[in-house]
Parts: C-alpha cells; sequence; structure tokens
C-alpha cells in the first residue's frame, strides 16, 4: 500500500470521527500554542532587554566604588578603608587613559524640585558634558550644561521632559530658575521625550553640573564614573587601564569595580535565555499530555476497529500496512493539531503586545519549527504503542471481534 | 490444487491441549465445487482458515498450487491471501465507512494496483453480481444479500483461484441465499475452485463434492455427481 493511499485511509477514519478526533486534537493544538506563545514572550522580553540596554549607549564601562566580584562566592569584607572615588579620578582617567573616548563622573541622588508654587520629587544626577553623548540622552531645547558650568560649580539645571511638563506646562523653562533642595538653578535646557527603559522613567530626572551635585549631596566622592571605548575590541584593554590608572591613585589597593554594558547585557540574555526555555520546556509539558491523549483515543480506535483490522489482514493487509494506517492516522491528528497550534500561537502572540503593552512578543522560526517537529514525533512516539497493538492482532481472533 | 498432507492443530489453552484437527489428507482439483459439513466444533472453521492461510498447521503440509505454505512468515501468507483467495463471510465482513466500490477496491490497494485501475477492475464486478446501480452506497444502505454480493465482488477483484465461503448464505432468507448459490455455481462453472462450509444440507447439495468432518477428522468424502 502506497502512502498516499495510507494517508487518504487515515484521513477518511479521522473524518469519520469529528468530535472525537477534534477533541484528541486540541490537546495538540493547546500545546503547540502555548510553546509558541510562551517562546515569543521570553524571546520578547529578551529582545527588549538587549534593545534598551545597547540604546542606553554601546562600549559603556561603569566603574563604582567598592570591591564586588562578579564571579559569585562569599567574599569577608576587606580590611582597611574604602576610598570613594572622586572627581579628580574621573580627571585623571580622562587625562591619562588615552583607549577611552569619555569618562564622565557621576553623582546622583533624589530631591525635590520647585517652581513657583508647583514642586516634584525627581532623580538628581549630576554630571558633565559628555554624559549626552555616553548615555545617548539629547536635549530637545537649549543645551545640555557645558565643562565651563563644571568647571565653575554653576546652578544650571537640565530638566527631563516629564518634569519640564509637571512644573512647566506649555510655559516655557529656559532661563527659568527653580529651587532645587533650596538652592537656586537657572534651566538650561529640556531633555529630549525618552520615556521609560527597564522600569526607570529617564524623563522624570533633572541634570546639574557633577561639582554642583556634590555641594548639593554634600559629598566629595562620585557615585560612579561612566566611561566608554570607541570600539568594543577595546573593551578588555581599557579595564586594564582604568584598573592601573585607579589603583596607582588608591594606595595600591583594587576598592573599585568595573562592569561592562556588554557583560550586564550577556548576564541578561542569558537569565532571560534559561527562562524561555523552561518557559517552553513547561508549555513542552502540556504537548506531551497531547500526545498521552493521542495515544488513549488511538487504543480505543484501535479496539473499536478490531474487525476492521481482521478484514483488512484477509484480504491481504502484511502487518507494517496496518502499523502504517494507524501510525499515519496519529500522525495527521498531532500534525493537523500542530499547524493549527502555530496559527493560534502565533495569531496570539502578535495579538497580545496590541492589548498588553508592556508585554512585547516576538515569534521566532525556530520555537514554530520546533514546536511542530515535537507535535509530530508526539503523534509518531505516541501512535507507535498503539499501532503495533493493531498490526499484531491475531486475524482469526479479530475477525470474530464483536 | 490444494493438497493437505497429514495435517494436525492442537491449540493450547493454558495446560491443557485441545486437538482441534488430526491426520487431515485432502486433494482439492482445480474447478472443484466442495462443501465441508460438520456439526459444531468438528473443526470446520480451522480447516477454513488453514486453508485460508489465516492460521499455521501445527504440524503437516499444506500445498497451494505447488507452494508449501506451512512455512511462510506472516507477510508471505498475506500476500498470498491477497493474490490467491477469496474470502466471502457469513456476516458480510465489509467496512462499513466505504462506499460498495471502495470495499472491493481493498484487495486491489493491498496488491499495489493504482487508483485509476482499481476502479476498472472493480465496477465490471459489481455490474456482474447485479449491484451496477450502487456503487456509491455504504453498507447500511444496502440488504443483506446486496451485501453478500458486494463481498463476492470483493473476493474475486484480484482473481483468485480459489474462492472460499464460510457459510455464505447463514445470515440470508432463502430468496437471497438461491440467488448467492447461484452467482457461486455460475462462478464454479467459468472455472473458479469454491469451498463452502455450511450447515446446511441444501447448500451441500449444490455442490460436486462433499467432505463430512467430526471430531478434527474426515469422515465422509463424498463425490456427488
Amino acid at each position: 500500500m502506497n502512502f498516499l493511499e495510507t494517508f487518504r485511509v487515515a484521513f477518511e477514519a479521522i473524518l469519520s470521527n469529528k468530535v472525537r478526533s477534534g477533541l484528541t486534537m486540541l490537546g495538540v493544538i493547546i500545546g503547540v500554542m502555548a510553546v509558541i506563545l510562551l517562546v515569543s514572550i521570553g524571546e520578547g522580553a529578551r529582545t527588549y532587554i538587549t534593545k534598551e540596554l545597547t540604546g542606553l549607549g554601546t562600549n559603556l564601562l561603569i566603574i563604582t566604588p567598592g570591591k564586588t566580584s562578579t564571579s559569585g562566592g562569599f567574599h569577608p569584607p576587606s580590611a582597611g578603608t574604602v576610598r570613594k572615588l572622586t572627581y579628580d579620578d574621573s580627571l585623571a582617567l580622562r587625562r591619562r587613559a588615552w583607549l577611552l573616548t569619555d569618562a564622565v563622573p557621576i553623582v546622583f541622588g533624589t530631591g525635590k524640585i520647585k517652581y513657583k508654587n508647583r514642586g516634584r520629587d525627581t532623580s538628581i544626577i549630576g554630571a558633565t558634558a559628555e554624559f549626552s553623548r555616553v548615555r545617548n540622552l539629547f536635549v530637545d531645547i537649549g543645551a545640555f550644561m557645558s565643562q565651563g558650568d563644571v568647571d565653575a560649580k554653576a546652578k544650571v539645571v537640565v530638566l527631563g521632559r516629564r518634569v519640564k511638563d509637571e512644573l512647566f506646562g506649555e510655559e516655557s523653562a529656559l532661563g527659568k530658575v527653580v529651587r532645587l533642595a533650596d538652592a537656586r538653578y537657572r534651566v538650561v535646557g529640556v531633555m529630549r521625550k525618552k520615556g521609560t527603559s527597564l522600569g526607570w522613567d529617564i524623563d522624570d530626572v533633572v541634570f546639574i553640573p557633577v561639582t554642583s551635585g556634590q555641594e548639593l549631596f554634600d559629598t566629595d566622592g562620585l557615585f560612579e564614573i561612566l566611561a566608554s571605548t570607541p570600539r568594543a575590541e577595546d573593551v578588555d584593554r581599557a579595564i586594564l587601564q582604568i584598573k592601573n590608572i585607579l589603583i596607582r591613585r588608591h594606595a595600591h589597593k583594587e576598592d573599585f569595580t568595573i562592569q561592562t554594558q556588554g557583560a550586564i547585557l550577556e548576564t541578561m540574555t542569558t537569565i532571560l535565555g534559561v527562562l524561555t526555555a523552561v518557559l517552553g520546556g513547561i508549555a513542552g509539558i502540556s504537548l506531551l499530555v497531547g500526545g498521552i491523549g493521542i495515544m488513549n483515543i488511538m487504543l480505543v480506535s484501535v479496539r473499536e476497529r478490531t474487525r476492521e483490522i481482521g478484514i483488512r489482514k484477509a484480504l491481504g493487509a502484511r502487518n507494517r500496512d496496518i502499523m502504517a494506517q494507524f501510525i499515519v492516522e496519529a500522525i495527521t491528528l498531532s500534525g493537523a493539531g500542530g499547524v493549527i497550534g502555530i496559527f493560534t500561537g502565533v495569531g496570539l502572540a502578535l495579538a497580545i503586545p496590541l492589548f498588553v503593552t508592556v508585554l512585547p512578543t516576538r515569534v521566532s522560526a525556530w520555537s514554530i519549527i520546533m514546536a511542530f517537529t515535537f507535535s509530530v514525533a508526539v503523534g509518531v512516539f505516541f501512535g507507535v504503542y498503539p499501532a503495533r497493538k493493531a498490526a499484531l492482532q491475531d486475524p482469526i481472533q479479530a475477525l470474530r471481534y464483536e | 490444487m490444494i493438497e493437505l498432507v497429514n495435517i494436525r492443530k492442537i491449540y493450547r489453552m493454558g495446560s491443557v491441549e485441545i486437538t482441534v484437527l488430526t491426520d487431515i489428507d485432502l486433494t482439492v482439483q482445480p474447478g472443484e465445487f466442495m462443501a465441508v459439513m460438520g456439526p459444531s466444533g468438528s473443526g470446520k472453521s480451522t480447516l477454513m482458515n488453514i486453508l485460508g492461510c489465516l492460521d499455521r498447521p501445527t504440524s503437516g503440509d499444506y500445498c497451494l498450487e505447488s507452494r508449501n505454505i506451512s512455512t511462510l512468515s506472516d507477510d508471505e501468507l498475506a500476500a498470498v491471501r491477497n493474490a490467491k483467495i477469496g474470502f466471502v463471510f457469513q456476516t458480510f465482513n465489509l467496512l462499513p465507512r466505504f462506499s460498495a466500490l471502495k470495499n472491493v477496491e481493498v484487495p486491489l490497494i493491498y496488491g499495489g494496483v493504482p487508483a485509476r485501475k482499481r476502479r476498472e477492475r472493480a465496477v465490471p464486478l459489481l455490474e456482474r453480481v447485479g449491484l451496477g446501480a450502487r456503487l456509491e452506497h455504504k453498507p447500511t444502505e444496502l440488504s443483506g444479500g446486496q451485501q453478500q454480493r458486494v463481498a463476492i465482488a470483493r473476493a474475486l477483484v484480484n482473481n483468485p483461484p480459489l474462492l472460499l465461503a464460510d457459510e455464505p448464505t447463514g445470515n440470508l432468507d432463502s430468496r437471497s441465499g438461491e440467488e448467492i448459490l447461484n452467482i457461486l455455481t455460475e462462478l464454479n462453472r467459468q472455472g473458479v475452485t469454491i469451498i463452502i462450509v455450511t450447515h446446511d444440507p441444501n447448500v451441500a447439495a449444490q455442490c460436486k463434492r462433499v467432505i463430512q468432518l467430526k471430531d478434527g477428522r474426515i469422515l465422509n468424502d463424498q463425490v456427488i455427481t
């Protein structure tokens, strides 16, 4: 019996009991749909994170005070004092670390900004002129602070879009004086709208010169130094260079930590990759359950059609013809379920972002191929046992079966 | 054409052995029209199953068209059934989901005949048994006599030299049974070897040879002239 004939017989058998076939397929449909949907959500999250992190500036190095190890394990608190990172450290890096394009000192805090009778609690970032370039955040109106502002500890402020809107509304903010923790600052610029990134509202922030920031927060240390290299290949050498310069300045102690954007990105994508695999695996279990449903129905079907098997054998069907008939039937059930599952899964994955905007999805070809292959494999795997049972029936017994 | 030598069939049920057939020696010439009779439990069905290559004898040799069947594998037996033997059952045994035409085509499918040729061969046969107008009817839409005629068409579709009929009239009213017997007689006249298992003396009376089985042995072998 050729393949086409086998397929037709299987198809007729499936169509002869539509409700049962439909319910059996539903198990596979839901399984495949779940795999595609969950993997799409996982992949979507990964793509989103990658895009957001690279959007914050590539080839970025973040130097923070204190030594922490990213390699894990327990570290006893080191003896001796931890020296703070200072504005002078950043100047030294800028002067001597020629692999770096920028080294931006950062202080960070929160405070109340007031204009007339309106006030808002917001994040305050003290930085230098290069910050705008390093973090890909740009001014919309006016100008970002200049090196002169930094040197002079000028009381100037650049407003994030949301802060500007909250305090000034439609009114122009340029040249206006606002109060920042009781000091008077002149608005020199308003940032371009950027939106929320990784749960942080980049528009709800104001920028002041780092020197003014240190005064405002009453500290001579820095929150961090942001550095960047022109090329990704230079990152490792740049790290060495930074270490050399800073260790010498810090009494030969490595009391700071350098993180790279790439490393953070890598960690995040690894975590999300594992998450996607776990989600897919859980969905895979439902596909497996669907497969058991197929086996169950196939066993019932074999029993119901015992007499048919006997007749076919009497008329010359070989064991493998019978086996092929039932396996193809199982595969057709699971394969058709797989195809329907792919369409509903992809459809839902594409529809979700329209309704739940915080949940980005990305339908990947590999998840579709994997889900379909798996569903067919489920058909083969769970079809073999019932089909074997059918094929090995004794024709005499089968013909007598009522 | 058929040669049974010293056929013995023993069923084992647990530790008990039941001898169903013993010392069966039987030769059937091409073109014979033979009835196998005997009370229930005499071994008729078992003999029929062995003749039909559905079962193997425990010992002894069965030669069909000079080929020893006793040693063949399952798949080889399936091929022999397909090409050499046509079955007609008491309960018709048509596939319920398929039309009369499709039912007749089934042996051709397993014989590897392409779809177009199958129809070419199945349709004239159904016409010959008087069902030319009911090709697309399902078995449930046909009377018992009609179903049995579909079964005969199916049995003949591969032109087998041997036709085995197990109580072919057992489930039919006397008129339909008569028609079926007429068809079988006509087929025999055209050269098909036919063996019928039956209880019915009237059926046996139409045959040219009658074998009586009792307790697994051939009691009587009688040629009617």
